[in-house]
């Protein structure tokens, strides 16, 4: 066992390692401190769309608009409320959850394909109410001069390295409850639920209530991801609830590998970096993107990080026991593919690139 | 009587998969439910088990009415089930498998394992070792840290039922536990069943392997087109002229019913 934990955990130190020395890296460059700050920020995010889709399978599209609800919250309470950032903070988290929480009710009596539509409406409802509601939202002039957070004693938010680590203190806490949770019963029930919802049932878990929790508590997450963005920005529009926000995050999740612990922060690092590097070619960057995610899809179906813990789990059973029948797949066999997970071979002889940071992190599925 | 079913139907739309079906299931024993393909044997543990709701009838599960329960219901009450075509996770270690299973009989929930409480820790090792215990059990505990999916068939089904042990049931729901296997591998689930119910655990379960169901069963109950025509032991269902009749059409005077 610590022979199999030693790289993971290493993986994990590093990335943490990163993390902590990334504004002595980057000082004196406060737009590159800005982008891994944003970066930081949208991780929090895919962590909540992590819960939902990664461990339980459910595709939902309103993530995006969760996303911007905490924004605005934050950016209309802090601007033409006059409240403290704190309060407008705690209020959006706790608003995200409940909006989570009542339109999971209905959103989770669908299922499958049709729990996706349901949910990329509900993100459009969102989305429209923002563009429309003018004498509230201000619409598409967007709300600026959102406060900072107020400094809490020696701690000094408008210092951009301060609030860096006051983002890095709530990803780091999104990552340890994805580890904690997976690694209890109930992440057991939601991986369940992503395997086969029979299966679960047939050993006991309540799915509707599983799927319910998971569901709110991915909303809270985008909000708080949410709040936090419009304090480090300032400025926010629009956009910053728009559908593709949503596949923004979708594409994190996808590139870092749904289910993981690791997945979300890698991703979101990772194409945060790629975005910036790919800017001078405006939105033909998806241009360079698309074939990289279709080669993603196809070799890693489950991310870098869940190809680095097949890749382990796979050279552990070797040397446990000579033949294995087979390449360790990856998952949702059973279920008709709603996870979106691709294919499921998950053993190719090409090695992912620019992985040297996230070498091997974190543990694998169920 | 353990389980007490009065009366179960389930119609879809027009057409009645099960009616009217009444029998008992005694405590300690082996009730074998068996007929021709399509007599609705299925149909009639997905109304047990509470993955159909019975459109008719009721079901009493040790004096408690458990009619129209969700099926996570049930498993709490003490009725657990195996599936016809062998159901795991996939990509999951033999172990994690079962463990998954130990979630019902738990009492610590997410914030547990997110504050790292003793309760959840006490949960944690509880489920390592009763998932250790069951796989022990059913002789698969050396293959722990195999991905499952990858496993021989005769392995899987040898999980699924640990699996549904760990769930701690009271009653066993196997459906076809012998299908696929060979008949030295049938014997071996043949003995398996025995030693469950050794433990005090009520066994009820579809089969067509007759020489599985002959040996084993306590009581059988013969289904067919929804409805039971017959129940009895072996001996009486063996004799029995509707049964030899349901399974080889009128005028058949063979005795022995071999599939």
């Amino acid at each position: 066992m610590t022979t199999l934990l030693r790289p993971r955990l290493l993986g994990v130190l590093l990335i943490a390692i990163a993390f902590l020395v990334a504004p002595m890296l980057v000082s004196g460059q406060p737009y590159l401190l800005r982008i891994v700050t944003t970066a930081a920020i949208y991780a929090i995010a895919a962590y909540g769309l992590n819960i939902i889709l990664g461990l339980t399978g459910q595709l939902s599209l309103a993530h995006g608009a969760f996303f911007g609800v905490g924004a605005y919250i934050v950016g209309l309470a802090t601007t033409d409320h006059d409240w403290s950032f704190w309060t407008a903070f705690g209020v959006a988290i706790l608003a995200t959850t409940v909006l989570g929480y009542a339109s999971g009710l209905i959103a989770l009596r669908t299922q499958g394909a049709y729990f996706a539509i349901f949910t990329m409406a509900l993100g459009f409802l969102i989305f429209i109410i923002i563009i429309r509601w003018e004498s509230v939202t201000h619409a598409h002039s967007g709300v600026s001069g959102i406060k900072l957070p107020e400094s809490i004693g020696p701690l000094d938010f408008s210092d951009p390295v301060v609030l860096y680590y006051l983002v890095i203190l709530f990803l780091a806490g999104a990552a340890y409850m994805t580890h904690a949770i997976l690694h209890s019963n109930a992440g057991r029930s939601l991986v369940a639920i992503r395997t086969s919802e029979d299966l679960a049932k047939s050993i006991g878990v309540n799915v509707g209530v599983s799927k319910q929790l998971a569901y709110t508590a991915s909303a809270g997450f985008a909000g708080l991801a949410g709040g936090l963005f419009a304090t480090l920005n300032g400025f926010i529009g629009a956009d910053s609830a728009s559908i593709d926000l949503t596949f923004q995050f979708l594409l994190f999740l996808l590139i870092g590998g749904m289910g993981t612990v690791m997945g979300p922060v890698v991703g979101s690092v990772l194409v945060a970096f790629l975005f910036e590097l790919l800017q001078g070619l405006e939105s033909y960057r998806f241009i360079v993107l698309g074939p990289i995610i279709v080669l993603l899809v196809i070799f890693a179906p489950r991310g870098i990080v869940g190809y680095l813990n097949d890749f382990l789990t796979s050279r552990r059973s070797r040397r446990a026991s000579p033949p294995p029948s087979g390449g360790p797949d990856g998952r949702n066999g059973g279920a008709d593919g709603r996870s979106g997970s691709g294919p499921d071979q998950g053993t190719a002889p090409d090695r992912p690139h620019a992985t040297s940071a996230a070498a091997a992190t974190s543990e694998g599925g169920l | 009587m353990l389980l007490e079913v009065r009366g179960l139907g389930k119609a879809f739309g027009g057409l009645h998969a099960v009616r009217d079906v009444d029998f008992d299931v005694p405590e300690g024993r082996v009730t074998a439910i068996i007929g021709p393909n399509g007599a609705g044997k299925s149909t009639l543990f997905n109304l047990l088990a509470g993955f159909y709701r019975p459109t008719a009838g009721t079901v009493t599960f040790d004096g408690k009415n458990i009619t129209g329960m969700q099926p996570h219901q049930t498993v709490r009450a003490g009725i657990a089930r195996t599936f016809q075509t062998t159901h795991l996770f996939e990509g999951a270690s033999v172990l994690d498998n079962v463990r998954a299973a130990c979630v019902v009989r738990s009492s610590s929930h997410a914030l547990d394992a997110v504050l790292h409480t003793p309760r959840h820790r006490r949960d944690e090792k509880r489920s390592l070792d009763t998932s250790m215990s069951e796989l022990e059990f059913v002789g698969v505990a050396h293959l722990r840290d195999e991905i499952a999916s990858t496993l021989p068939q005769e392995a899987q089904k040898r999980i699924s039922i640990a699996q549904a042990l760990a769930t701690e049931p009271r009653l066993l729901l196997l459906d076809e536990p012998a299908a696929g296997t060979n008949d030295e591998e049938t014997e071996a689930f043949g003995s398996l069943i025995r030693e469950i119910v050794a433990r005090g655990v009520t066994v009820c379960l579809v089969e067509h392997k007759m020489s599985m169901v002959m040996n084993l069963a306590d009581q059988i109950v013969v289904l067919d087109h929804g409805q039971r025509i017959a129940v009895g032991t072996p001996d009486d269902i063996r004799s029995n002229p509707l049964v030899i009749e349901a399974y080889l059409g009128a005028d058949a005077d063979t005795t022995g019913v071999t599939t």
